[in-house]
């Protein structure tokens, strides 16, 4: 075909064809040039004799997603239409600091692996609030920006919750990349965000060890192992994988999509702040788990009832973060009972949810004293108890629950970025009617719930 | 070019005003009545007038078998309150609505899309598309990679991927790329008389330039339309249906 072989200096939409970057099995990218000379990329897709129709499916669900998503996570759709009766996307050069390129040189270190890993799960959450489930995240799919931010690529196999399905199933061949596929994905589930948080597990596995949690299969009864048997855990293979990396990587690898963590941005909260993730069973297993959880698991999918898959904007509702920002030196009972009512309240709806409890401590109250440092940490350990002392009449599962004392002199400031930077999707704080803080600085309440990025709820006592 | 498919309207003047303003709003420039102009609710006449002089300007028109009906005979496959509700209606019709329900073809095809009421497989026996197989029936039988139904009260989207054929339900409001690679077939949902559960009116809305489909609800004044129910005599079961959207 024409567009099989494209010659430099020909013109496609306004851009000038380089060269010929890469050649894949299903598409081929040029490096072309911008009329402003900025340097881009032109995907065709490989036609001819012998080509699947599913190929041309492929490219019309990329164009699809990427011309409905937007922000730093994805790379910037350019232009896109048909040329000489093939399609074509321009986008957006990403360079080559790759994913892919980096676990070369696993096992990274724990602080590395929770640094990449926390960029791709706030991509991944970023993806699936704008209603798009990737399903075939793998390290050579994401790349970095130089501010750290990871972008996916390759949208070729995505589901948009609200679009119809476009993507064509080949008999006896699942969707996906063996090595990342989820078992859901492998029983024909698609549209789950879940399923890409499967796949985030099997790349924080691969950057912690250095192997791949179940091989790179080449049958599907190889591929289908992972729908009832367990992996070998992180930590026999690397003993320098700690206990909560282990902890977050099982975490996204169980098989039961329920068991599994309700969101992205909760994997990514995690993976910030890995003082605060509760070790389980899960991270402290030194062997997979025998054949009794692999015949449960097995009878279950037999004769089990499973619900289906839950659409990225019906998943994301059910697990909400919620932030609840509590004046740990507020002595009015009522109006603490009112707010723990109002977070139980929201815990109840939503089966998934997260919970942190942030309060805002101000250093420059202790400045001026003696041995001030020392004064402050010990401010900063009896602030966290009370917090968790705040939360305990609350009786929620201890695992979903985080506590953070925020430090510095503005307190609504502090909160919202607390809010901003971990995609907290509501505040939950009181309203205090005469304290001294409020004389001092204005209302916290009426602050946050101005220029929060998220629902804020100010709560009031009766 | 965007064009308005509005399917079901059933002698339901409110909720035909009301999605037709809307889709105005929304920048249709030509409209598709899908069959069954009227049966049902108490404004068999304004009905007709209002789409015979779109029809006049452009307007595709198909006929839908309460359309059908309404010109006589014993309409035996209907169960009792529609036959009523037909009985009544052709009280109402002159001579010259006869003629226009009478003049209406069963199935047209224009600018790659096909209009018709109940399926383009066999549309005179009025089938309901309501699995797979008829749906992959209706799609090879149009030929074209639009077709647009009624008949079948439920907003859904068929469409063939390959050798198989899918569903989807839309969200209103949600313009949904519909790539000529695939074969689409859309019921549009009923204007008149919603039986989802949900009151209020539907209709779809096709824009060929930006190949997207987006499937409306639009919230009307049913409790007026269920008063001229009620006041025509017609059974009662129709204005509590308006009334409940099922």
């Amino acid at each position: 075909m024409a567009m099989d072989n494209l010659a430099p200096g020909s013109e496609i939409s306004g851009h000038r064809v380089l060269d010929k970057y890469l050649e894949g099995g299903m598409a081929a990218l040029y490096r072309v040039a911008a009329p402003d000379g900025e340097i881009r990329l032109l995907k065709l897709p490989k036609l001819g004799f012998g080509s699947h129709s599913s190929c041309f499916a492929g490219f019309e669900v990329e164009q699809i997603s990427l011309s409905r998503l937007s922000g730093p996570h994805v790379p910037h759709l350019y232009a896109s239409g048909e040329h000489e009766g093939s399609p074509f996307l321009i986008c957006e050069h990403l360079g080559t600091d790759s994913l892919a390129a980096r676990i070369e040189n696993a096992p990274l270190r724990p602080s590395d692996t929770a640094r990449l890993g926390a960029a791709l799960a706030v991509a991944l959450s970023a993806l699936h609030r704008q209603g798009v489930v990737h399903h075939d995240l793998k390290p050579s799919h994401v790349f970095f920006r130089p501010g750290g931010e990871a972008v996916l690529i390759d949208f070729g196999l995505a589901c948009h919750g609200q679009l119809p399905d476009l993507v064509q199933d080949e008999a006896d061949k699942p969707l996906g990349t063996p090595a990342y596929i989820s078992p859901e994905q492998l029983r024909g589930r698609r549209c789950d965000p879940r399923s890409d948080i499967f796949a985030l597990g099997i790349v924080l596995y691969a950057m912690a060890t250095g192997r791949l949690p179940f091989g790179s299969p080449t049958s599907l009864a190889g591929t289908s192992r992972r729908m009832y048997f367990d992996c070998t855990p992180p930590r026999r293979i690397n003993p320098d994988c700690p206990d909560w990396l282990q902890e977050i990587i099982l975490h996204c690898l169980e098989v039961n999509v329920e068991l599994r963590y309700g969101s992205a941005a909760q994997v990514a909260n995690d993976l910030a702040h890995p003082e605060q993730v509760v070790v389980s069973d899960r991270g402290e297993r030194r062997h997979s788990r025998g054949l009794h959880v692999a015949l449960r698991r097995g009878w279950r999918y037999l004769f089990g009832l499973s619900p289906g898959p839950l659409p990225p904007a019906a998943q994301l509702t059910r697990a909400p973060h919620l932030l609840v920002a509590i004046d740990t030196a507020d002595t009015d009972e009522n109006l603490q009972s009112a707010l723990r009512r109002a977070v139980k309240q929201l815990a109840a709806a939503a089966p998934d949810w997260r919970i942190t409890c942030v309060t805002v401590l101000d250093p420059s109250l202790l400045a001026g004293m003696e041995d001030a440092p020392e004064i402050g940490r010990s401010a900063h350990t009896e602030t966290l108890i009370a917090l968790h002392h705040w939360a305990q009449p609350l009786e929620l599962p201890v695992e979903k629950l985080r506590f953070h004392v925020l430090e510095g002199g503005d307190a609504a400031a502090r909160i919202m970025d607390y809010a901003r930077a971990h995609h907290v999707d509501q505040v939950v704080l009181g309203a205090r009617g005469s304290s001294q803080l409020r004389r001092l600085l204005g209302s916290v309440s009426a602050r946050v719930a101005a220029e929060a990025p998220c629902t804020v709820t100010v709560v009031r006592t009766p | 070019m965007r064009t308005a498919i509005l399917a079901d309207i059933h002698s339901n003047l409110e909720a035909l005003q009301t999605c037709l303003a809307h889709a105005r709003a929304q920048g249709a420039e030509q409209y598709a009545f899908v069959g069954d102009l009227v049966g049902y609710n108490a404004d068999p006449v304004a009905c007709i007038d209002l789409v015979r002089e779109m029809q006049a300007k452009g307007a595709i028109v198909v006929r839908g078998n309460h359309d059908q009906a309404a010109l006589g005979g014993l309409c035996e496959d209907m169960s009792f309150v529609p036959r009523e509700a037909i009985y009544w209606t052709r009280t109402q019709l002159g001579a010259s609505e006869r003629e226009f329900l009478a003049s209406l073809p069963l199935i047209e095809r224009r600018d790659g899309c096909t209009f018709v009421h109940a399926s383009a497989e066999e549309p005179a026996t009025w089938p309901y598309v309501i699995s797979f197989r008829q749906a992959k029936e209706c799609m090879v039988a149009s030929g074209e990679t639009m077709t647009f139904v009624g008949h079948v009260h439920h907003q859904t989207l068929y469409y063939a991927a390959g050798a198989t054929t899918r569903l989807f339900e839309p969200d209103s409001g949600v313009a949904i790329p519909v790539p000529s690679r695939w074969q689409w077939l859309a019921i549009a949902g009923s204007v008149g008389q919603p039986r989802d559960g949900n009151v209020a009116a539907a209709y779809a809305l096709f824009d060929s330039e930006k190949r997207n489909l987006t499937f409306f609800r639009i919230p009307y004044d049913y409790h007026s339309a269920a008063r001229k129910v009620l006041a025509a005599g017609l059974p009662e079961q129709l204005a509590v249906r308006l009334r409940r959207g099922y």
